[in-house]
């Protein structure tokens, strides 16, 4: 008697290995983002040119943080998964390997990066 | 039966050129994947700003004069056209998948939308901000 299923045995073993989970990460991020990209652009992306303590003010403010944050998380998953596409496309073997190792290690030194900027920015009482 | 060629098969994109003319629906889409990738830089160069801000007054004033230069300006401009760019190719994507706008005339169409929306977006980002 087997207790695994038909089903069960064969997942995984197509030449894909997994089924539509990064197809549907990327959809899941992009609808996300359509969201969250204009409302960076027109409420942070401004402050950019603009002098210290007030760029320091408003990056305080609760909604400009969250954005801020949430921005850079999804948009660098959505990258690090949208970068191992092209790098699928276009390299093999250990290159294709190496390649989607450096994009998503980019993808969250910037996010642990900006992260930890954004929260610096938020808790500190005095603009240094 | 065998596979005689295994390993030395040609890799993407070597059909574009000789063996494919370029078309609106291959270039629109080849230019989602570069404005794609290309906003790796816009993301280091926000971080970077941040990173500034974190530090202190004086390095966030040289970063500010970096971003604020005219090459600073320009690389700002480009990832304001290339974001709104992948904004609506996006956005056109997750209306293929849905199924719907697959046929010719109406895919070159949705090109020509995402091509002059992203300008059109942008000069009114640049009126905006």
């Amino acid at each position: 008697m087997h207790y695994l299923t038909d089903r069960k045995r064969a997942n995984g073993l197509g030449s894909a290995k997994s089924g539509t989970e990064h197809f549907y990460s990327m959809q899941v991020s992009a609808v996300a983002l359509a969201i969250l990209v204009p409302l960076f652009l027109f409420t942070v992306a401004p402050l950019i040119g603009e002098p210290f303590e007030y760029v320091l003010r408003h990056l305080r403010q609760p909604f400009r943080a969250v954005i801020t944050g949430l921005t850079l998380v999804v948009g660098l998953v959505h990258f690090k998964n949208g970068a191992r596409v092209m790098i699928e496309d276009y390299t093999q073997g250990a290159t294709r390997k190496a390649l989607i190792f450096i994009a998503a290690a980019i993808a969250y030194v910037l996010m642990a990066a900006g992260l930890f900027a954004l929260i610096r920015i938020s808790l500190s009482s005095v603009p240094f | 039966m065998a596979d005689l060629n295994r390993g030395k098969r040609p890799l993407s994109p070597f059909m574009i050129g000789p063996y494919y003319r370029p078309q609106m629906t291959s270039i629109s889409s080849i230019l989602t994947r570069i404005t794609g990738n290309a906003l790796i830089v816009t993301f280091a160069l926000i971080v970077w700003w941040l990173l500034a801000a974190a530090t202190g007054q004086h390095y966030f004033n040289f970063v500010s004069h970096v971003l604020t230069s005219w090459f600073g300006k320009l690389v700002m401009l480009l990832s304001i056209l290339g974001v709104w760019y992948h904004f609506l190719a996006g956005l056109r994507h997750l209306w293929y998948d849905s199924g719907r706008g697959l046929d010719i005339e109406t895919a070159e169409k949705l090109g020509w939308v995402v091509i002059i929306g992203s300008v059109v977006l942008t000069v009114l980002t640049v009126v905006i901000l």
